[in-house]
């Protein structure tokens, strides 16, 4: 026996103990040395990284792993499941998480002088508890990291525009802390009804009772406190101001991860804790989840042609998006929640290296308002290529990520015989183009004269890294999307909807 | 009839070799002689890589290569036939002649950007040649939507506020089309499970309700506004702001014909020749370009400019092409398909006629034009021949496509579409020969001296204009392009080789 054999047990709970470990003790390196910081993040999320993919290569190969906290068994004891699910998003949690840090280690110490040390423990620690929630197969257990999460996202975005920041941190709080009260209700309700708060236990519980309003009102309860959570319009108004005041590092980090995760609860709570005939009979709140996002989808778009800041452009275009993974899991066939599952990867990538393109430009000339992007394509070649191939994924064009998900949701509107949502997504990106587009015209068109004694000044390598990665990323999944899909989604699907059984 | 299917790289070669030329574009940028030369190179090779695989298909085969399982059950193949290969050969070949026009053209002009202009060109050459191979609907849809892109950035060119505008409009119309084909394509997957072409039409589109199918047919034909169908034309004559080589090549070929390509595989690969037949699609479709050809003929009268004027007949040719395909009979398909690369040839010759008359003698519009043949002969009789395949008038190709689709027209005995056939010759006619009236025989404004555009500019519009007078008068030779057609048109109508 290796010393590697006697933690591979543990990993379940080391992607959550490491990074919470090393933000409390990023302080203690930074008072050695500030610039060691960032090297001790790196390290961290390259473990976490390491550890998730681990997971979940052993969760596709030999099913779903249950950790059990301390050797206490459930459902007295908090267990941690990974089935392919969370096994999936924990991955995409800490690979946005490592390119996040890679990228910010220039635009910190230009933004944030003086925070270096407070941002990176913050970091870990929201990386901590976005890795909890979605980890974790204990619904308590899962509040209590909700609610670490939300507070160090909180303090993030304080952090950002001098008085802005502290302002549209104060909202999320507000908007925040309501989500997070209406979701600790439900809980509250299904432990006084079932006397448990094992994720499993409580799906095997629940069905006889199912016609009690308590556990009615639960579902209730989770639906709109996740629905804050994730910004579905109109729950949105948060969103925004957080998204465009965060300093840039912790916007692409936000944008790419909070509402993902979000998601993912909504997902988690819906099919594993509830079943899929509870919230697809007999509620119908699948159906009314579909709508909910079909606005969204429309309203978002909508919205970001009107904005001129591009980070609120992109924060609304996040509206919009959030509305696409949330549509197809309200579809509640294969297709379209192999779609939704998709978005949620791809919308991470692309949306990601969108804010990091936003806080490279914004780096490196101080400008955040797209009319002013004249001649940003000679100054900034790799950067605003990583935008183009980004923005051309999130319009859904063939070959980039946007366009397989947008072919399963749009598929699996028609199964359900839905056409208007299939007409919903058709136009949401005839209005993504238009809003891209004029970023387009801005950055490579319009003023030739202007710009032809532009030098070059592209932003520092440590930005580009992650952004040619992402943007890499985002033509790789759109032309293997098989892989994610044969391996992870399509089983996943067939299982949240109780068609088949988790590997 | 079984048909033999070779696996080959080559197809996938042909597509990409542009691709890889539009990387050294970019690296090269700062040396215009050595940016240039790789343009020349992929030309050459994209060329060689398309006729090399021309032996096979007049054999009879099709020549397959499945690049990569995009998602499941929906690969990123390509798929060589006759019908694919013909307008493969067009763009491929006529590419060269465009390559050496734009160094002439660009460089007189002193254009700026020229490095942005030729990435994109090569972008756009793969993304036709890509449509031409394409073995299934979502393959074409990749190229499809890849050649809208990387053409907006060559209509927006100059960057003027005008041009900006008119590249929105482009991008508008192809754009909304884009997604009308991808709600096609979803809908065809959803009822048949598969999007890949096939020579008798793709088995389970029969058992859709009528309506549906008439709906789908709709949101197909709206999804090929790149073939200019009215009233979805409007983006052709406002592209008319980009560079002539552009408008050239793209606009008289590769963009416009990937519209009628995909306008064509969907009437033929898609529904085939049975459905079209037994749900009377045929008919109104029929119809529905007859209107395109009289009325575009009629708006290019009205036009002063030249390059507009060119661009109203390229909107009316097109309808050509699609109204012999739907008239499903073997004459009136081998007309329409042989189009595609006459037409090319003819239209190409007379874009760069004009863009040789904007270069040397400054002039756009027609009414500037008197006795211009005076000072460039050779340009002038260059645009007569292209002139006289459009009206239809022998030595130039034209009169061959125009006598089968009369032919295929008489064949069904229809007198509403030989009455469009006619018409729409004499409307050639009448807004043709102004032209040349003008440029022969009006006497000058003030005196003119012989200056002829650039060799690099002269040569290409010399060869096509003599290349459309060799396929009008050995259309049959062996290998050329009615050998193609012939085997295209055995392959949909079921008929032997």
């Amino acid at each position: 026996m290796t010393g590697f054999d006697l933690i591979t047990d543990h990993l379940p709970v080391l992607t959550v103990v490491i990074p919470l470990m090393a933000g409390f003790l990023t302080p203690i390196v930074g008072w050695i040395d500030r610039k060691l910081c960032w090297y001790w993040v790196m390290l961290t999320m390259f473990a976490v990284l390491l550890m998730t993919s681990s997971n979940l290569y052993t969760v596709i190969t030999s099913g779903t792993i249950h950790y059990h906290l301390g050797g206490w068994t459930p459902p007295i004891g908090i267990e941690y499941v990974i089935d392919l699910l969370n096994g999936f998003v924990c991955l995409i949690i800490a690979f946005i998480g490592l390119m996040v840090g890679i990228y910010s280690i220039e635009s910190i110490k230009k933004e944030l002088p003086n925070k270096i040390i407070p941002f990176y423990s913050i970091f870990l620690l929201l990386i901590t508890g976005l890795m909890g929630m979605t980890i974790t197969g204990d619904i308590f257990n899962f509040y209590v990291f909700l609610e670490i999460s939300s507070l160090t996202a909180y303090a993030l975005i304080a952090m950002g525009d001098r008085g802005d920041g502290v302002v549209a941190s104060f909202n999320y709080l507000i908007m925040g802390t309501v989500a997070a009260s209406f979701i600790l209700l439900g809980i509250g309700y299904l432990y006084a009804v079932t006397g448990s708060l094992n994720i499993a236990d409580m799906q095997g519980l629940l069905p006889s009772i199912y016609d009690n309003k308590v556990v009615l009102a639960a579902l209730a309860f989770f639906m709109v406190g996740f629905s804050i959570k994730v910004g579905l319009f109109p729950l949105h108004a948060w969103l925004p101001d957080a998204y465009t005041h965060a300093p840039s590092a912790a916007s692409a980090l936000i944008a790419g991860l909070m509402t993902k995760v979000g998601a993912y609860a909504m997902i988690r709570f819906m099919f594993s804790v509830f079943t899929p005939e509870f919230v697809i009979d007999m509620t119908r709140m699948a159906e009314i989840l579909t709508w909910a996002a079909a606005l969204a989808i429309v309203v978002g778009s909508v919205l970001a042609i009107a904005q001129s800041d591009i980070k609120r452009m992109l924060a609304y275009s996040s509206i919009s998006q959030i509305g696409y993974i949330l549509l197809g899991v309200g579809l509640a066939n294969v297709i379209g929640m192999q779609g939704g599952l998709l978005h949620i990867l791809n919308h991470s990538l692309m949306k990601c290296a969108l804010f990091l393109v936003a806080g490279a430009i914004f780096y490196r000339t101080g400008i955040r308002n797209l009319h002013q992007f004249q001649g940003l394509g000679k100054k900034m070649p790799v950067t605003t290529t990583v935008f183009l191939i980004a923005a051309l994924s999130m319009i859904g064009v063939p070959g980039t990520v946007g366009f397989t998900s947008k072919w399963y949701l749009a598929l699996g509107s028609i199964n359900a015989g839905q056409w208007i949502f299939v007409i919903v997504i058709l136009v949401s990106s005839l209005l993504n183009i238009v809003y891209f587009w004029r970023v387009f015209d801005n950055i490579w068109f319009g003023h030739p004269h202007e710009v032809e004694h532009i030098k070059r000044d592209e932003a520092p390598l440590s930005m580009l890294i992650p952004m040619v990665l992402l943007a890499v990323l985002c033509i790789f999944f759109g032309l293997f999307a098989y892989y994610p899909l044969h391996y992870v989604l399509e089983p996943l699907s067939n299982a949240l909807l109780g068609i088949g059984v988790l590997p | 009839m079984a048909i033999e299917t070779v696996h080959s790289i080559t197809p996938a070669l042909a597509v990409l070799v542009s691709m890889v030329a539009s990387v050294l574009i970019l690296a090269f940028g700062k040396y215009p002689n050595i940016r240039e030369g790789w343009t020349f190179v992929a030309a050459f090779i994209k060329f060689s890589l398309v006729i090399s695989m021309l032996p096979l298909i007049l054999e009879g085969k099709v020549i397959t290569y499945t690049v990569i399982e995009m998602l499941p059950n929906l690969p990123i193949a390509f798929k060589v036939d006759a019908f694919g290969i013909l307008f493969a050969i067009t763009s491929s070949f006529l590419w060269i002649f465009v390559s050496s026009y734009s160094i002439g053209y660009m460089r007189t002009l002193k254009e700026h950007a020229q490095t942005r202009y030729y990435f994109c060109f090569a972008i756009a050459l793969s993304s036709a040649i890509g449509i031409a191979f394409s073995a299934n609907l979502v393959t074409l849809f990749l190229f499809y939507e890849l050649l809208t892109i990387s053409t907006y950035p060559l209509v927006a060119h100059t960057e003027t506020s005008e041009a900006i505008s008119s590249g929105r409009k482009y991008l508008t119309y192809l754009m909304i089309s884009g997604i009308s084909l991808l709600f096609s394509i979803l809908v065809v997957y959803h009822y048949t499970g598969t999007t890949e072409f096939s020579f008798s039409g793709i088995a389970g589109l029969e058992t859709l309700p009528r309506t549906t199918l008439y709906i789908l047919f709709i949101t197909f034909m709206v999804g090929c506004a790149k073939a200019a169908f009215m009233p979805l034309h409007a983006w052709l004559p406002a592209a008319m702001v980009a560079p002539t080589p552009v408008s050239a090549l793209l606009h008289a070929v590769a963009v416009v014909k990937a519209g009628v390509f995909t306008a064509i595989r969907v009437i033929l690969y898609v529904f085939g020749i049975d459905l079209m037949e037994i749900s009377g699609l045929w008919l109104y479709m029929a119809y529905f370009v007859s209107i395109t050809i009289i009325l575009a003929s009629i708006f290019a009268m009205t036009q002063d400019n030249l390059k507009k004027r060119l661009a109203y007949s390229t909107v009316s040719q097109l309808s050509y092409v699609v109204l012999g395909a739907v008239l499903i009979t073997q004459h009136g398909i081998t007309g329409g398909m042989l189009h595609i690369p006459y037409h090319g040839f003819m239209k190409i010759t007379l874009f760069m006629c004009a863009g040789a008359l904007i270069v040397t003698a400054k002039k756009e519009n027609i009414s500037d034009m008197n006795g211009i043949a005076r000072q460039m002969p050779i340009t002038m009789l260059a645009f007569t021949v292209g002139a006289l395949g459009m009206i239809g008038m022998p030595p130039a190709g034209g009169y061959i496509t125009k006598w089968y689709l009369l032919l295929g027209a008489a064949e069904l005995d229809n007198m509403i579409l030989i009455g469009v056939l006619l018409i729409s010759a004499v409307l050639n006619a009448a807004y043709f020969f102004p032209v040349i009236y003008v440029a022969f025989f009006k006497k000058p404004d003030k005196e003119l001296t012989y200056k002829e555009a650039p060799l690099t500019m002269l040569v290409p519009l010399t060869l096509t204009a003599i290349i459309s007078i060799i396929i009008g008068i050995w259309p049959d030779a062996p290998g050329m392009f009615l050998d193609i057609v012939n085997i295209a048109v055995a392959n949909v109508t079921g008929g032997g080789i």
